[in-house]
């Protein structure tokens, strides 16, 4: 929608403000992505295919995958799960409870990973009992999964909380009373009715799992190969002054942040009206 | 009327579902986030704020929320000017802009980090010609606010926008009748609206902003009493293995998190009642 042209300022303010946002998403967004391409590509295109392709760059792209597709069903179940219980039904303490969904947001990665190692490391409170039972959670696949866990805790419930409650509950009730169970009024009313907002919350929380940083960093010990994620594995090669392949695993990473925004905007532009209730 | 009510079919897996989400909420968030505060009372209330108020960790607290509330300041300028430009004016490429804006959500943060040091080291694009002037960044202090402040880019644009999209012609129009310049219709018509969002926006970042580690890092230098930031000390207690002291420094931040999270509450009331 155009906005009048008396209601608008003179042209020349219009340029010079259009122009202050250019140069500041310039210098905020497109140079550091340039810089992170440039550096990438910088011994040439063998060189990045080299680097992506080593045993220990390999390694951290399935560890990414592995924890990722392990941290994000679950946050999906809760996520849905959440959203009916807080949408459908009215209970005392909802706020409470929709706040505590959105605590694991403001607090610090660091926090989000010193936490289970205060649980479940060596001097942790499930410490002792873990190592005799030569469980390992810090410093293996589980710890980097319940940080991840925690840290995504709650980009699928924010996305559906205010979508599920905008859509009430009159056409499951509409369902029920013309005989389908309850699961078949999930699958087939409520389900079609979110999906997009279902898709859009994982696809942030997909993002956010692959590219932690900080919460993984404090549970994962650091064992290359092992239990390094692909962003650990960015830091690890950039403290050893391997500059072209820690730029070039992290080129893999801001092209998984460029399509997942590709995405996101193609599901804003495409399904705005099913993701209408987002704010 | 109550009859009808009554024939009503009830929704089931009300208890399934809260059930679900009152466990995983549970075993995720609070039990862990309740070690933290029974670790950092290990030491008693002196260990406590022997470890939790150090000198290192107050130098490092003034960083960090210190280097978080500057870059969300820059933020609130200059993403209210972005927010104004995406929502008022058409120009080629707006829609790509737009979506750029999110790139600091999207873009893990250790990449941001390294890609951040290298334009701003003494070697690098701008850095060079910076520390020439004399005003370095990476490796300063200066380097923690550029790393905040791109890591807060998104939240004022995002929250500012809708509301600024909403802004009703006709108080515009009538400010404009009744002889206000155009100056005076943004500043006493249209920024007065803004301002809850402006304000959410800029909790929102300084919030992120507090508790970012991954893009800090790499570009603060961290020298203790001069370039470290709250949770890298945290990390560096833990190494040292010195869990009281790293849950003493975290319990202080979820503090800061929490109050953060009741002033947001606030803000979103004030939003609502002024909408």
């Amino acid at each position: 929608m155009a906005h009048p042209r008396h209601l608008s300022e003179p042209r020349l303010l219009q340029l010079l403000l259009i122009g202050i946002a250019l140069a500041y998403l310039g210098l905020m967004i497109f140079l550091p992505l340039g810089a992170v391409l440039v550096q990438a590509l910088q011994d040439g295109s063998g060189a990045w295919v080299a680097a992506v392709t080593e045993p220990d760059a390999l390694a951290a792209v399935r560890l990414t995958l592995l924890v990722a597709s392990i941290a994000v069903p679950l946050n999906l179940v809760f996520g849905v799960a959440a959203s009916w219980a807080i949408s459908k039904y009215e209970f005392r303490g909802k706020t409470l409870l929709v706040t505590l969904i959105e605590l694991p947001f403001s607090v610090s990665p660091v926090v989000s990973g010193l936490v289970f190692v205060l649980l479940f490391g060596a001097q942790g409170w499930f410490g002792e009992w873990l190592a005799s039972r030569d469980i390992e959670i810090i410093f293996a696949v589980p710890g980097l999964v319940l940080a991840t866990v925690f840290v995504t805790f709650p980009f699928v419930a924010r996305q559906l909380i205010p979508l599920m409650t905008m859509q009430g509950r009159e056409e499951e009730e509409a369902a029920l009373s013309l005989g389908a169970s309850g699961w078949q009024t999930f699958w087939r009313v409520t389900l079609p009715n979110i999906r997009f907002g279902v898709l859009y919350g994982v696809l942030l929380c997909n993002a956010r799992a692959m590219g932690e940083f900080g919460a993984v960093s404090v549970v994962s010990g650091h064992i290359r190969g092992e239990t390094n994620t692909m962003p650990l594995q960015v830091e690890v090669l950039y403290n050893e002054y391997n500059f072209v392949a820690a730029f070039a695993v992290a080129s893999l990473l801001a092209g998984l942040a460029l399509v997942t925004l590709l995405l996101k905007s193609f599901l804003e532009w495409r399904h705005g009206d099913e993701l209408a209730a987002r704010h | 009327m109550l009859k009808v009510r009554s024939s009503r079919p009830v929704l089931p897996g009300f208890r399934l579902s809260l059930g679900i989400t009152l466990f995983w909420l549970s075993v995720i968030v609070l039990v862990p986030l309740s070690a933290v505060f029974a670790k950092s009372a290990t030491g008693g209330w002196d260990g406590f704020v022997a470890a939790a108020l150090s000198e290192r960790a107050l130098a490092s607290y003034r960083l960090t929320f210190g280097a978080a509330l500057l870059g969300a300041a820059i933020n609130c300028v200059f993403g209210l000017i972005v927010a104004w430009v995406l929502v008022r004016y058409d120009f080629p490429g707006k829609r790509a802009l737009g979506a750029a804006v999110d790139l600091p959500f999207a873009l893990p943060t250790a990449v941001a980090g390294i890609a951040l040091t290298t334009l701003y080291a003494d070697t690098g694009l701008l850095g060079r010609p910076l520390a020439a002037l004399g005003l370095p960044v990476a490796y300063q202090p200066a380097g923690v606010v550029l790393a905040l402040t791109f890591i807060g880019l998104p939240f004022v644009v995002r929250t500012v926008e809708p509301v600024l999209a909403e802004v009703a012609h006709e108080t515009e129009e009538a400010a404009t009748t009744l002889g206000a310049t155009r100056l005076q219709t943004m500043a006493r018509v249209i920024f007065p609206t803004l301002l809850p969002a402006l304000a959410t926006g800029f909790a929102l970042a300084f919030a992120r902003g507090a508790g970012e580690y991954g893009s800090v890092i790499f570009i603060a230098g961290n020298m203790p009493f001069r370039s470290e930031i709250a949770p890298l000390l945290i990390v560096t207690q833990l190494e040292e293995y010195d869990f009281a002291g790293a849950a003493s420094i975290a319990v202080v931040m979820l503090l800061v998190s929490v109050a953060m999270l009741l002033v947001l509450n606030m803000l979103q009331h004030w939003q609502r009642r002024k909408g």
